[in-house]
């Protein structure tokens, strides 16, 4: 078995781990699993094409690649601007949808909300953008030889480092920081995090904000390394799910390595059982969590 | 589509009725699942699916392009779609109920997408992308006539609904189904009176399969033809669209559901066709399935309880009684 597997799992694995972040964080501080949440990644893939393009046309013309990169820097300001944007998305979402529903009693209602976002905001980027792919790039990258069989390119190398970066980032937010802190009493008990004088609403918004920033974040990964398609985020849904179950609600180290997880057994399947039943494996995975260890790996027992 | 317009206003009326209420048949199953226990299923296309492909297997004339072909009667169709769809249903209620409620949405999701992969890749046994044709259809011998073939079907396909709605409606005021109400309720009380929120549960659940599988093959007979794009998640989404703008916990509702829906998405099809031109009709069509979504949307804050809410069922004896002494709840409307 060729150890290119790793690679590509480990690419796959941090786009999912990207997304799974928000979906855990959404699920364990608002309490309702999110299916709107893969929708995220492709309007945050669409928003930086979108603004890179403005930016480019601004300038006249396209920007020259930075080093041996398939893209300039017009693309990573778009970048900065897009998961902003991304996060803005999500809070409007809530603003007009969520909130209504989620302190229903029957808090499963803001789900089914969800799935029927989900849909509407894919569709959309259907009507404006068309069904079918586009790039941020059309250039040619040539995979440099690793040793051991294994092969990657620039960007592939420079993305994963910069997977590991955001996800120590914002482990250190959620372990360091003031509002860490408040977004763990959130999770852990809203009605008594209140009472200890945390502003909830507040926290609610961070938490909407750092999921849609990295689902973007995860939308740019799948752009430059596959394509920008209407139904890129939502076929990565059951990955993002499983990904989070697998690692333990509401833990974000869990999360990603649950996402590498994922990643790695989707590529393992593709080198042994065929690229078609890729999308079968995130389901199996989910299945045998959720039967041997549903509180999955770094979860507590609920 | 094209022969449908020399049919005449009537045939399209039966012709349309009849879709409509097989998509009923697929919410009185949600209805069951969801509406009285509570059990958010979001692998809807994937159960119809089941059934549809289920049916059309045993059914076909012998085929090398899929598997079997047995050419049984399509009754048998039925019965095998409703057996085989209410196994998958045990199989991933069994792995998922007794966890919490997004558990089971997202594992049934996730079964539907997994079924749907299926359909798509294991071509020995589905056909693979190219499907499965030459499903006998009901009353095929008045094929000729199209006028009397939509009729016959529509006619067929109401009894179904009928049967179904009489079933169900009797099954919801049997102290089963107050004990699924009960459990959506409040499990804890239900459990304190001796009854096990875990095996309801799974019963209603698997009913509801089996109800969802029928759908599909009944749609399956209908139309003769089925591809795995029939199966996305979108007619997952349509089928709880329709439950919940009839009426969450009304089977009638259900029923009625399937129609609007059904006639709100077949008339802005044609609005589309009418506005966009040809070569822009395609993306157009997605606007189609935003409007749904917003509709759903919008009836979850503001009218949750549907064009039909849920009635208060007690019991079947305390219905003369209710005319006497006006429950508690009547005096909210």
């Amino acid at each position: 078995m060729n150890l290119q597997f790793l690679v590509d799992g480990l690419l796959t694995g941090s786009i999912i781990g990207l997304g799974a972040i928000g979906v855990t964080l959404t699920y364990s501080i608002l309490r309702f699993s999110n299916f709107a949440h893969g929708e995220f990644i492709s309007w945050g893939a669409y928003a930086t094409l979108f603004t890179s393009g403005i930016l480019g046309w601004a300038l006249g013309g396209a920007v020259p690649a930075i080093g041996p990169f398939s893209f300039g820097w017009t693309l990573l300001v778009a970048a900065v601007f897009a998961m902003a944007l991304t996060g803005l998305l999500a809070l409007g979402l809530d603003y007009v949808l969520f909130r209504h529903l989620r302190r229903r009693a029957n808090a499963i209602t803001a789900v089914m909300a969800s799935f029927g976002a989900s849909m509407a905001l894919r569709s959309l980027l259907e009507f404006f953008f068309t069904s079918s792919p586009t790039y941020f790039s059309k250039k040619l990258q040539i995979a440099k030889q690793l040793g051991l069989g294994i092969r990657a390119t620039p960007d592939q190398m420079v993305l994963i480092g910069l997977t590991a970066a955001l996800v120590l980032s914002i482990h250190l937010l959620l372990t360091r920081t003031q509002t860490g802190r408040s977004m763990r009493a959130v999770s852990e008990n809203p009605d008594l995090a209140r009472v200890a004088g945390i502003d909830v609403a507040r926290i609610v918004n961070i938490t909407w904000m750092i999921g849609g920033a990295l689902a973007c974040a995860a939308g740019i990964m799948v752009g430059l390394l596959v394509q920008i398609r209407p139904y890129m985020g939502f076929d990565l849904l059951l990955p993002l799910f499983a990904a989070a179950i697998l690692g333990g609600i509401g833990s974000v180290p869990g999360a990603l390595i649950g996402g590498l997880i994922v990643g790695i057994a989707e590529a393992v399947a593709v080198q042994t059982v065929g690229a078609e039943w890729r999308a079968a494996i995130a389901f199996l995975l989910l299945i045998v969590v959720l039967i041997v260890r549903p509180s999955g790996l770094f979860g507590v027992r609920s | 589509m094209l022969d449908l317009l020399n049919l005449g206003l009537a045939g399209y009326i039966a012709f349309f009725l009849a879709t409509a209420l097989s998509y009923s048949i697929l919410c009185l199953g949600l209805n069951l699942q969801w509406g009285q226990t509570g059990l958010f299923n979001v692998g809807v296309a994937g159960f119809a699916a089941v059934g549809a492909y289920t049916s059309a297997i045993l059914t076909t004339p012998p085929s090398d392009m899929h598997f079997g072909g047995f050419g049984l009667p399509i009754v048998v169709g039925w019965g095998g779609a409703m057996l085989v769809s209410a196994a998958v249903t045990g199989f991933i209620g069994l792995a998922t109920l007794r966890l919490r409620s997004d558990y089971l949405a997202i594992a049934t999701f996730g079964v539907a997408v997994t079924i749907q992969l299926v359909a798509l890749n294991a071509q020995w046994l589905t056909g693979g992308p190219f499907g499965i044709g030459f499903i006998p259809r009901m009353f095929g011998g008045l094929a000729g006539n199209a006028l009397a073939f939509n009729f016959a079907n529509l006619a067929t396909i109401a009894v179904v609904v009928l049967v179904l709605y009489l079933a169900l409606e009797r099954l919801v005021r049997s102290p089963w189904g107050r004990v699924l109400r009960a459990v959506r309720e409040d499990e804890e009380a239900a459990t304190s009176l001796g009854k096990s929120p875990a095996r309801y549960r799974l019963q209603a659940f698997v009913l509801g399969g089996a109800i969802m599988g029928l759908g599909g093959a009944v749609q399956a007979h209908f139309i003769g033809f089925i591809a795995p794009e029939n199966y996305l998640p979108t007619l997952t989404f349509q089928v709880w669209t329709m439950l919940i703008i009839g009426g969450s916990g009304n089977n009638l509702g259900a029923i009625l559901g399937g129609v609007v829906i059904w006639a709100l998405w077949a008339l802005s099809g044609s609005a589309i066709q009418a506005i966009f031109p040809p070569e822009q009709q395609a993306r157009a069509a997605a606007l189609q399935i935003t409007g749904i979504g917003v509709l759903l949307s919008v009836a979850l804050i503001l009218r949750p309880r549907g064009l039909l809410g849920e009635k208060i069922i007690v019991s079947r004896h305390m219905d003369l009684a209710d005319t006497l002494v006006p429950p508690a709840s009547a005096k909210a409307d």
